[in-house]
């Protein structure tokens, strides 16, 4: 019971969180309800029992991303350009009723997904297990990742850098 | 024990959210943010199928899901401190050089 009064209170906060980034006009306040959407996912990742990725949740994206984005939202310093007048009209008349039906489409097909509960004995949160698989199976994608973070560091300098 | 569909429609739900959020904003760094929510919802559904099924590649994936949107993050803000020098504002839609 315990259980399932948290799943909705950590998924209430989660999809509120979220609206209310799309909703908030000032961009700052957007980043915040954003970490508040990030840190009860991170819930969530404890009640699925992946207690590991629910502390990178936190540190990671809370602790590393968020920062940057709120940092750089800071720097800039930029109040709503939101709401200009000469944007077009007609992506939201077909976007909206578009990403309604995406909703319906997805959430239907999600609903009956059904998987038998007894599968789900098996350790698959620890640090321990997640550790294993990911030096042995996954050892190229994670040097591979290396690589792509070098190449990320490289080219945000190369584009934030006034004159090169 | 919660049943995987609840997980699986919540999540469904948080990316629409995303894709609407897309659709509507027009700051740059709010379609990051918005970006950030379609990530995170993915990221609940591979460890929610992950704990259901006993599998640890899918917590693996959301560890490399984590790098592409560090890494996004890094560039995309790159970018947008660079539109903001050269057209002094954070609208999408005065982004148009390559617009015909």
């Amino acid at each position: 019971m315990i259980v399932e009064t948290l799943f909705f209170l950590f998924g209430a906060i989660a999809l509120g969180g979220a609206i209310n980034v799309v909703v908030q006009r000032q961009v700052l306040y957007s980043a915040l309800s954003l970490i508040v959407m990030l840190a009860s996912i991170s819930g969530l990742f404890v009640l699925l029992r992946a207690e590991m990725l629910a502390m990178v949740q936190i540190i990671v994206y809370t602790g590393a991303i968020m920062v940057l984005f709120v940092f750089v939202i800071m720097l800039l310093n930029v109040n709503d350009d939101d709401d200009n007048t000469d944007t077009l009209r007609w992506p939201k008349f077909i976007g909206i009723p578009g990403v309604l039906f995406l909703l319906a489409m997805l959430s239907s097909s999600m609903w009956q997904v059904r998987i038998d509960p007894s599968l789900s004995a098996v350790d698959t949160g620890s640090a321990e297990a997640i550790g294993i698989s990911l030096f042995t199976d996954y050892l190229l994608p994670f040097e591979a990742t290396s690589v792509l973070i070098l190449i990320a560091i490289v080219g945000a300098l190369v584009l934030a850098k006034r004159d090169l | 024990m919660i049943p995987i569909h609840w997980y699986l429609t919540l999540s469904a739900m948080l990316f629409v959210v995303g894709v609407l959020g897309f659709f509507l904003k027009r700051n740059i760094i709010a379609l990051l943010l918005s970006i950030e929510i379609m990530l995170n919802a993915v990221n609940l559904t591979f460890v929610a199928f992950s704990s259901a099924l006993g599998e640890v590649g899918g917590q693996v994936f959301v560890f490399f899901t984590m790098v592409v949107a560090a890494a996004e993050a890094a560039v995309g803000l790159a970018l947008v401190i660079s539109i903001y020098r050269n057209r002094e504002t954070l609208n999408i839609d005065r982004a148009n050089l390559l617009k015909w």
